[in-house]
């Protein structure tokens, strides 16, 4: 007896070094097995805390992940080489995302635009019906283009055009044109939904740059010398580019002159003025010829100023002596009479 | 208020000796104080500089106008005068045109002058040459452009216009609310 007594005492030690495998709580935790996860949702006890926190969490974690074994042990298991699995089941927990959901797609500037203005796209029909060709032809994709190479496959080279023009070429060339700024509009659209900066200035070439960017672009590169642009020589029409934005790319200007200044405005004024007044006029004849025609009517009524004329009228003519009367004279007695003046 | 960029002030000026020639000097060279040219919102002002320290105070936003509007910049940097600046212009007026006492009230309206409405005309005025209107009595009436030089009014018709209709003291009551 005694020996059965010690194995057992013995077996008993040893059972004391463990924890026992069952636990207790006051409210079920939460297991989700899929994810070996266990939720606690028992509130931590303060005094054991104050007392002895490391030695109290560690407890209570040994006593949470046993009941997660537990949990494992009660699934159906198997042996593969000597090593007991379990399958785990899906997953119930729902994980939160790593990244931030997509918000809404921005509208591109057609889309923008056609909300505001209610424009709605039409839907149309797969195949039209066309006339020229007296059949069903596909409004897009396969078989149209070769429809439409059917339908003109003559062009008319317009009146007042080059008679060897390649019209086909035109219209390919049209069409090309339009791939090509659709491609620059997705693009813009892109940039803009991404809100990238892009650069307002630089030299765009040609094909692509507006004539407000041209003149941006010469603006900016005058202003970017060591003098600011201020001994540039100008173009005798030349304009400064202007608008929204574009101040803050021309180097050496200020944002914002100060209001007042004393004296120095007023001067730069009337210098300003003195250049605008001093310009050549251009030859205006009409005014020249007015001009000349006063000056000589001023002149002419000086003269008659000068000299009273009693008679009016033409001055030119000079009446000399008196107009001749009738009934005065001799007669003369070998002629016939005459009665009165002599009328003519 | 912002003062007025070279290429700006250069424009105000370059119109001002349209209407009013050399004597442009006179409306910055004043004996009675400092007066200076300033934008806002687009808008020109003629303001005293006395008066300019005083509107120091306002905001941007909240300042609605200080001193005499004389014109607005249009979109193209195009200077067009309101019928405000009409009292700085008139007494130094080179070109004149007086127009008959019975088509005073059709200009008042907005109407261009025909030769029917001349009653007197400056001498030796060119085409185009910007022009104060009076009315017989010496009222000035507003501004317009000329359409015909003084020599070829002489020979013209009863109904061709002779001076184009820019701005009349009518727009006080029409225009009210975009004048200053």
């Amino acid at each position: 007896m005694d020996v059965v007594k010690a194995v057992l005492e013995k077996h008993q030690k040893e059972l004391d070094k463990y924890k026992p495998i069952t636990v207790e709580k006051h409210l079920e935790c939460r297991i989700d097995v899929g994810t070996l996860l266990i939720t606690d949702p028992n509130d931590l006890e303060d005094r054991q805390i104050a007392k002895n926190k490391e030695e109290y969490l560690a407890e209570l974690t040994r006593d949470n992940t046993q009941l997660l074994v537990n949990a494992i042990w009660e699934l159906p298991t198997e042996r593969v080489d000597e090593s007991i699995v379990a399958k785990l089941p899906e997953p119930t927990t729902v994980l939160p995302r790593l990244r931030k959901p997509p918000g809404v797609r921005p509208m591109t500037k057609w889309e923008k635009f056609a909300k505001e203005k209610g424009i709605t796209k039409k839907k149309k029909d797969k195949k039209t019906y066309d006339d020229v060709l007296d059949k069903w032809v596909p409004t897009y994709g396969f078989k149209h283009a070769e429809a439409e190479k059917d339908k003109e496959w003559v062009l008319e080279v317009p009146q007042n055009a080059d008679p060897n023009t390649d019209m086909f070429q035109k219209k390919m060339d049209l069409r090309n044109e339009k791939v090509a700024k659709n491609e620059i509009q997705r693009m813009k659209n892109i940039v803009r939904a991404k809100k990238v900066e892009m650069p307002r200035s630089g030299y765009l070439g040609p094909e692509a740059a507006s004539s407000n960017q041209l003149l941006t672009a010469v603006t900016v590169a005058k202003a970017s010398t060591a003098s600011v642009g201020k001994f540039q020589n100008k173009l005798p029409k030349e304009k400064e580019a202007r608008g929204l934005g574009v101040k803050e790319l021309i180097p050496g200007g200020k944002r914002k002159a100060s209001h007042i200044s004393a004296q120095p405005e007023r001067e730069a004024n009337l210098e300003l003025i003195k250049s605008v007044l001093n310009k050549k006029p251009k030859l205006n004849v009409d005014k020249a010829i007015s001009l000349q025609k006063q000056d000589e009517r001023l002149e002419r009524e000086a003269e008659a100023g000068n000299k009273p004329a009693k008679k009016k009228g033409k001055g030119s003519r000079k009446a000399v002596g008196k107009k001749p009367k009738g009934h005065q004279g001799q007669r003369a007695p070998g002629k016939k009479g005459q009665a009165g003046r002599k009328r003519r | 208020m912002k003062r007025l960029t070279d290429e700006r002030t250069k424009i105000l000026f370059e119109k001002l000796a349209k209407y009013i020639g050399p004597n442009v000097q006179q409306l910055i060279d004043r004996p009675d104080g400092t007066y200076c040219f300033r934008e806002h919102r687009d808008r020109i002002y003629y303001v005293s500089e006395r008066i300019l320290k005083l509107s120091e105070c306002f905001g941007y936003k909240q300042l609605v106008c200080v001193g005499t509007c004389f014109g607005k910049f249009s979109k193209t940097n195009k200077l067009k005068f309101h019928i405000t600046a009409l009292y700085y212009l008139a007494p130094y007026a080179q070109y004149k045109i007086w127009v008959k006492p019975s088509y005073e009230q059709q200009f008042l309206y907005g109407n261009h002058i025909p030769k029917s409405g001349l009653g007197r005309i400056t001498e030796n005025a060119g085409q185009y040459q910007g022009v104060i209107v009076f009315s017989m009595s010496d009222l000035a009436l507003g501004f317009g452009v000329l359409a015909r030089s003084t020599t070829e009014c002489k020979t013209a018709d009863p109904l061709t216009t002779v001076c184009f209709h820019q701005s009349d003291i009518g727009e006080y009551i029409r225009a009210e609310d975009s004048l200053f």
